[in-house]
């Protein structure tokens, strides 16, 4: 019997806002513990929280960006419960009325994932247990947080991941956050059940909490998939409750049941005030979100004619996206752009963190310049991959490693007698070539390419060492 | 002349220095506070410097501010940075604010003299500061009855001239109820009016804080003080009209509003005050406008849902981790702060946070919790719909004079019926102010309580204003034995 994997997600982002979601303490990461902390976040008898305007506006730019229905007013809930890594003994959220509603992102298959709600929330303390005690951090207590809650539409990892990948880059593109899952700024919970295919109702779910990376997902998710196939398998009944997936024993266990479920006592937070966005508000935002993945990746592929493969890997770093499309402004071959950042650029950024980064020594125009140099056929690209490596060495544009001279080209009759020359000392590769081994073929053109400092065009001379031997 | 104008010309005339009036009134706390108890903590070094700062600015020819100079008290529920502040609860002794309150910064910006901090109930849950870990606070006018609460300290200090105002809080009538009870004034600004940044919270969506003075024009003069925005407070929306400056409107064809519902079961000395306080609004000039207004009977139960539902949600947090109570012996961390929860908090609080934590629990909620919002949603209409046709309403302060020491205790039920007259305003987020208007058969003070629509607190502080006047009924503001200048 072949069961179905159903899942949803419920998906934490840290917005980088400078400061946090109630008081004026910054958001930064790390920090000795308990010093970006004040009286507000620390929950204080007697402080009150005030809203910070930007969370407000990052929300709703994600809810634009997923496609989501933004609410005009909205409202702050209390969600209560007791943990020592929340000071004020309940969590400012939102409950029945999130400030985005009803979106959706497309995976590649055409498929789309339906978002229900995405709402705004702050983050709590962390707790550190070390030298036989426990001890509070409330540096993160506070950081604002989104939650973005899809149906339960996925079918299979993949499509989880996929989902996340995209999720992670739209975030990025928008900036509302910088999403470094190593610094648990996009965390998950995910909500998974079988069921046997064909069937129509969906089976006894379990959740997973709190996963940072991408990896566990989907080792957590298949670990669990398998428990819950088994159980069936064996006539049991799947307990409905919460689990936390432990990484190196590579299995999940249970934190609490449904009995032990906490009842939140969500109601309206007194202390704040109705979220009220206008429609030009929504507006606005919207004109200021930049094209989106998706978007950018419709352009590279249909109009500037990029593969699918590279123009997948240029939009997965978004500095690495605009970096090319500054480069190829005015130029008509995009790919070759594409291709030299993808290659001889690619070789020197070789970890994501330097492709996010994109720390390119020279700026896109240094780039474009070389380009139209090949374009314009003043340089052989031969010539143009050398100078290239000498530009990323130094920084430096072009113009410092190819003199107009080096421009002039070569003169037809001189790369005639070369090719002949060629021909003549390289006898072995000729009869090899004449005999059927096409590669042969190249190690004459390399001869003339050094012969000539890699000024003659290849093609050119191809042509004519063709001609010679025929 | 009011006694803060009073004193404030004393100083100014260089009759007496800051610091011989600020010594007065320690002398006074020191000589009356072991029997009266309206102060649990008495700041005598910061009261001397804060006077000293006042004398150097009157010795260099300087104008003083309104509160500039004025020896006061404050609730022990507003946050003072490095001053202890408990909520008369065992759960915060020792627990010392790193932070200042908004409410303080405004007086210590003007210089204000803080003579210490007074007496509550208990995270201010009770009305006669019985539920106090300090115990009761006395009445001044007769030992033998309490001075009511919450605010019952701050009423008693001012009533004992023990300070020249004192700031509470009113929750349901905390402000109100004890100014009542000690024959002194107490005003409830409108909600927003005035900061709760600091406040320790008892009800979020009701708590404000205000004035307990000896007559309408301080509690004016300190009420402007306090109302301005405060970007800390998302619910503050401060004020910009000064009462103080409509105190001498006329009441000429004042529309005032009586509703017979708040008179019922009200004692028969009382009825004949307030009819006598009619009179004379209507000798005055004012027009007398009958309404009903049958969702009275609906309004305690609303009250006690919604604060008790945000109690249980505000006290949370005290857990006896970071500060406050901790127990001797725990095994665990549950354990630790179930103990420090049952042993730190009193009877009355965790009643209160009990009855709040089950009206929030799921199955519960729709049938307590969401019912009292919808109710109060529409006692706001029908006081809306009232100011339509009247400036303000007129109703007793308390349907009783002031308990007798232990009364209070006996039936918590029946205490929390005294809160009625109280409450709507609170419910509805308006200004009230409770004025004496008479005593009763054993010559307790009676209070006549004044509402007004949002943001009309000038309305409300005029109308009280020329009734005091009119009857020269200013609790014994005339008279300053204390200072004895």
């Amino acid at each position: 019997m072949s069961y179905e994997l159903v899942a949803g997600l419920e998906t934490h982002i840290e917005l980088s806002t400078n400061t946090k979601i109630f008081c004026q303490c910054t958001t930064a990461f790390g920090g000795e513990p308990n010093t970006h902390c004040c009286p507000i976040c620390m929950g204080m008898p007697g402080t009150l929280p005030k809203l910070n305007k930007k969370v407000v506006e990052y929300a709703v730019k994600a809810g634009i960006a997923v496609n989501c229905k933004i609410r005009n007013i909205s409202k702050m809930d209390r969600k209560n419960y007791v943990y020592p890594d929340l000071p004020k003994a309940y969590q400012i959220s939102q409950f029945d009325k999130p400030i985005c509603y009803e979106g959706y992102i497309k995976l590649s298959s055409g498929k789309s994932i339906d978002i229900n709600r995405i709402h705004i929330e702050e983050d709590a303390g962390k707790l550190i247990h070390e030298r036989g005690g426990t001890y509070i951090d409330y540096n993160r207590g506070g950081v604002p947080l989104i939650e973005i809650v899809t149906e339960p539409d996925f079918r299979s990892i993949d499509e989880v991941l996929e989902y996340l990948e995209k999720l992670r880059l739209i975030m990025k593109y928008i900036g509302v956050s910088d999403v470094k899952m190593q610094e648990g700024s996009l965390r998950c919970d995910v909500n998974i059940s079988v069921r046997k295919k064909g069937e129509e109702k969906l089976g006894i779910r379990t959740e997973i909490k709190n996963m940072n990376s991408l990896n566990f997902i989907a080792k957590a998710m298949e670990y669990e998939f398998e428990r819950h196939v088994d159980i069936l398998e064996s006539g049991g009944k799947i307990e409905q409750e919460t689990r936390r997936y432990d990484s190196e024993l590579n299995i999940t266990e249970s934190m609490r049941g449904k009995e032990d479920a906490d009842d939140y006592r969500y109601f309206r937070d007194p202390d704040l005030v109705n979220i009220n966005v206008s429609e030009e508000e929504i507006n606005r935002l919207k004109d200021e979100l930049p094209q989106l993945p998706d978007e950018k990746m419709h352009v590279f592929m249909n109009v500037y004619g990029i593969p699918k493969d590279d123009a997948e890997l240029l939009i997965k770093y978004k500095k690495i996206a605009e970096y090319f499309e500054e480069a190829s402004k005015d130029i008509k071959n995009k790919k070759l752009a594409s291709n030299y950042i993808l290659g001889q650029i690619f070789r020197r950024l070789p970890t994501d963190w330097e492709k996010e980064e994109c720390g390119i020594s020279i700026p896109p125009e240094y780039l474009s310049e070389l380009i139209s140099l090949i374009e314009s056929k003043k340089i052989t690209s031969s010539m143009a991959s050398t100078a290239l490596e000498k530009m990323l060495d130094s920084g430096k544009s072009v113009r410092e490693f190819i003199s107009e001279n080096d421009m002039q080209g070569i003169d037809d009759d001189v790369l005639k007698e070369i090719c002949m020359r060629a021909v003549s000392e390289n006898q072995e590769a000729v009869k090899s070539y004449l005999g059927g081994k096409e590669k042969a073929f190249s190690s004459i053109i390399g001869y003339i390419m050094k012969e000539t400092k890699g000024k003659a065009d290849p093609q050119k001379a191809a042509e004519i060492v063709k001609e010679i031997i025929n | 002349m009011s006694k803060i104008k009073y004193l404030k010309s004393l100083l100014e005339t260089k009759e007496i220095s800051c610091v011989e009036l600020t010594k007065k009134y320690l002398n006074s706390i020191e000589k009356q506070n072991n029997i009266i108890n309206a102060y649990v903590n008495v700041t005598v070094e910061e009261a001397i410097k804060t006077a000293k700062k006042v004398d150097e600015k009157i010795a260099a020819g300087e104008k003083l501010m309104p509160l500039e100079g004025i020896p006061m008290s404050r609730k022990d529920n507003i946050s003072t940075k490095n001053i202890e502040t408990t909520c008369c609860s065992k759960m915060l002794q020792g627990y010392y604010p790193i932070y200042d309150a908004t409410v303080w910064k405004i007086l210590q910006d003007q210089n204000s003299v803080l003579l210490g901090k007074t007496n509550m109930d208990e995270f201010a849950m009770g009305s006669s500061c019985e539920s106090s870990i300090y115990g009761a606070t006395l009445n001044p006018h007769n030992t033998d009855y309490v001075a009511g609460g919450s605010s019952g300290g701050a009423a008693a200090s001012v009533k004992g001239n023990m300070a020249a105002f004192g700031l509470g809080s009113d929750t349901g009538g905390s402000i109100r109820q004890p100014a009542s009870f000690c024959g002194l004034v107490g005003f409830k600004p409108t909600y927003g009016t005035v900061s709760r940044y600091g406040v320790v919270a008892y009800a979020s969506s009701l708590d404000q804080v205000g004035p307990i003075t000896n007559s309408v024009e301080d509690a004016a003069i300190v009420y402007d003080c306090l109302s301005l925005f405060d970007p800390k407070d998302a619910t503050s929306i401060g004020s910009k009209i000064s009462t103080v400056d409509k105190l001498n409107s006329s009441i000429k064809g004042l529309k005032i509003g009586i509703a017979e519902e708040y008179f019922e079961g009200i004692n028969e000395d009382i009825k004949s005050s307030i009819d006598e306080a009619i009179k004379a609004y209507e000798d005055a000039g004012a027009q007398i406008i009958h309404f009903q207004m049958p969702k009275l009977h609906a309004v305690l139960p609303v009250y006690f849902i919604i604060s008790c539902a945000e109690a249980s949600s505000n006290l949370g947090r005290f857990d006896g981790i970071r500060y406050g109570y901790k127990t001797d012996s725990y095994k665990d961390i549950e354990e630790m702060i179930c103990k420090n929860r049952s042993e730190g908090f009193g009877k009355e609080v965790q009643r209160r946070m009990l009855l709040g934590t089950y009206v929030l629990s799921s199955g519960y909620y729709d049938a307590y919790y969401k019912k009292a919002q919808n109710l109060r949603y529409s006692i706001i209409q029908d006081f809306k719909k009232i100011f339509e046709s009247c400036d303000v309403i007129l109703t007793p302060s308390v349907p009783v004079t002031a308990f007798k020491k232990g009364e209070a205790l006996i039936d918590p039920i029946a205490t929390y019926m005294m809160d009625i007259c109280t409450v709507p305003v609170n419910i509805a987020g308006l200004p009230a102010i409770s004025v004496p208007c008479g005593f009763d058969r054993n010559k307790m003070p009676i209070g006549m309580q004044l509402i007004g629509n949002s943001f009309e607190d000038y309305k409300v502080l005029n109308a009280a204003y020329q009734y005091e006047k009119q009857t020269k009924n200013i609790g014994e503001t005339s008279s300053y034995p204390e200072v004895e200048i």
